[in-house]
């Protein structure tokens, strides 16, 4: 198969055409605009769906609506677009309606800048809404994953009735590799919940009030037992040299690869390192992370952020086994020679080297 | 050639620093190479500082970013000032001595200069300025021979106008041509 070479923008963007994504709905914004684009391009041209819509809030309410037809729909922004889509979010997670929701994150908060960023991991990971739930948030750490993960987030969004988000930053968005374009799915599960014209059997509702509290009750204990079953089924994560390492960076995404070439960088210079990849990051991997804290002296978080996100998921995993340190900023993606560096101190610190 | 290099292309916007990264990407990858261009620029397209990094490698490519490029491709003043101190000793510095209107300090770099603007407008267009630039680089790099880098070429400019192919062909070719007689 011939490889592509495509801006990870663009691999999602073709990843959820081949995976039946047939509408688009989106207000543009940097880094993620290039989605857009390319949807706007490709749509008309297969029978599909883009609408730019007046407004975030409006884009999000669509998808609302295309999900509950049972067609599989998406949209795509950045943190402060996202920030404005939570409302919408809240309702698709109650209404159990499977979509896909790309955050190509930018520093925040506020407006911020244009600059990458992986500041949107708690709004991402801890619903982001109101009310209690769960989205399942995936994080690719290439363009090939790009496309990948997009296709995958399809399929665990119909598997499991919920939306799905794909997590980046905008380097990866707006880096260029090959890509092997992947076969265009051709099966699809049933969805007899789906508001498809009721002729001849019961009509479908999709509603997310539930007044009386039995019924309240009800929903959320099975919302519940749905995210036990996403737990149980869907973590996905990778190791690398974690079996004699003393000390264990954490990373995802971007900054995944580049924490990897600073390992083999550590290594070279006698510091045992590993890594940890998360590529659920909700579902965490709570499991693998706790695994290697018995055996390992010390972890690092790098994250492109200043106050550090998903470290917390990291001191939730460890449970105080082993101290755990944090590199991390904002507005730039940090050189493997840079992280080098800190993993030196670090090292020293723990009396590793 | 070793086993990973990386490229950095670094100008102002509208110089087709981004468009050289690109098409450097491009042939790598037709060679068979694991290729990467992580793309660098500000809210402004046009005027504003852009730059790209090429990483080309046997293996795949961990890390697509690097404080420290064996080798740099400087369109600009602004550029050279940034980047100068950042290339890896015994690395490579190419120069658009056009429009930079200072010598490099460093003396352990290999420094290989080349009047880009000027070559460009004497085939009537600075806009192919890049690809003259592209031409040289892909010559003194070895990464692939010349009739080859055109064929895939072909690949690249599928879809555009004949006459804007040969435009680019022909400035390849000039900078192929100035590689050979003043790089050697």
């Amino acid at each position: 198969m011939q490889r592509v070479l495509m801006k990870g923008n663009e691999a999602i963007a073709e990843g959820a055409i081949r995976a039946g994504c047939r509408g688009f709905f989106g207000y543009p914004i940097t880094p993620s605009s290039e989605i857009a684009e390319y949807m706007a391009r490709k749509m008309p041209t297969i029978g599909g769906v883009f609408v730019q819509a007046e407004s975030e809030l409006a884009a999000i309410n669509m998808v609302y609506g295309g999900a509950a037809t049972g067609a599989r729909v998406m949209t795509a922004s950045s943190g402060p677009g996202i920030s404005l889509k939570q409302e919408g979010i809240s309702f698709l997670a109650e209404g159990e309606l499977p979509c896909l929701i790309v955050d190509i994150c930018r520093g925040g908060p506020g407006l911020g800048g244009i600059q990458p960023s992986q500041a949107d991991y708690f709004q991402a990971t801890r619903g982001g809404g109101h009310g209690d739930y769960y989205i399942i948030v995936l994080a690719p750490s290439s363009a090939q994953e790009m496309m990948d993960l997009t296709m995958l987030g399809f399929e665990l969004a119909d598997k499991h009735r919920t939306p799905v988000m794909l997590m980046a930053e905008g380097t990866l968005g707006n880096l260029i590799e090959p890509v092997l374009v992947r076969d265009e799915v051709t099966e699809f599960v049933d969805k007899p919940w789906a508001i498809t014209g009721c002729l001849g059997r019961q009509p479908n509702i999709v509603n997310t009030l539930h007044m009386p509290v039995e019924q309240l009750q009800t929903r959320n204990q099975h919302l519940t037992e749905k995210y036990q079953a996403i737990r149980s089924q869907e973590i996905r994560s990778e190791e690398f040299l974690t079996e004699d390492a003393d000390l264990i960076l954490v990373a995802y995404g971007i900054m995944a690869r580049i924490a990897k070439k600073a390992v083999m960088n550590a290594r070279s210079l006698g510091i045992k390192t590993g890594l940890i990849r998360p590529i659920t990051l909700w579902p965490y991997p709570y499991g693998v992370v706790n695994k290697i804290a018995q055996t390992c002296k010390a972890m690092v978080s790098i994250e492109i952020s200043t106050t550090g996100q998903m470290i917390e998921d990291i001191k939730l995993a460890t449970a105080g086994k082993v101290p755990i340190h944090y590199i991390g900023e904002i507005a730039r993606t940090p050189n493997p020679e840079e992280i080098t560096q800190q993993l030196l101190v670090i090292a020293a610190k723990e009396g590793l080297i | 050639m070793s086993k990973e290099q990386q490229v950095l292309f670094a100008g102002f916007g509208g110089q087709g620093v981004i468009s050289m990264g690109q098409f450097l990407t491009h042939l790598a990858m037709h060679t068979g190479k694991e290729v990467s261009c992580a793309l660098s620029y500000g809210a402004e397209m046009r005027g504003g500082t852009a730059n790209c990094l090429v990483t080309i490698s046997d293996e795949e490519i961990s890390s697509p970013l690097t404080e420290n490029p064996m080798t740099a491709i400087i369109m600009n003043r602004p550029s050279l000032d940034r980047f100068e101190d950042k290339i890896k000793p015994n690395g490579t510095l190419v120069l658009n001595s056009s429009m930079v209107d200072r010598l490099p300090q460093r003396d352990d770099v290999e420094v290989l200069q080349m009047p880009v603007n000027l070559l460009a407008d004497q085939l009537g267009t600075s806009r192919v300025a890049n690809m003259v630039l592209l031409g040289a680089f892909v010559e003194k790099q070895g990464l692939m021979n010349i009739d080859q880098a055109l064929e895939y070429l072909d690949v690249v400019f599928k879809g555009k106008q004949e006459a804007i192919i040969a435009k680019n062909k022909e400035a390849f070719l000039v900078g192929v041509d100035y590689a050979r007689k003043e790089w050697k």
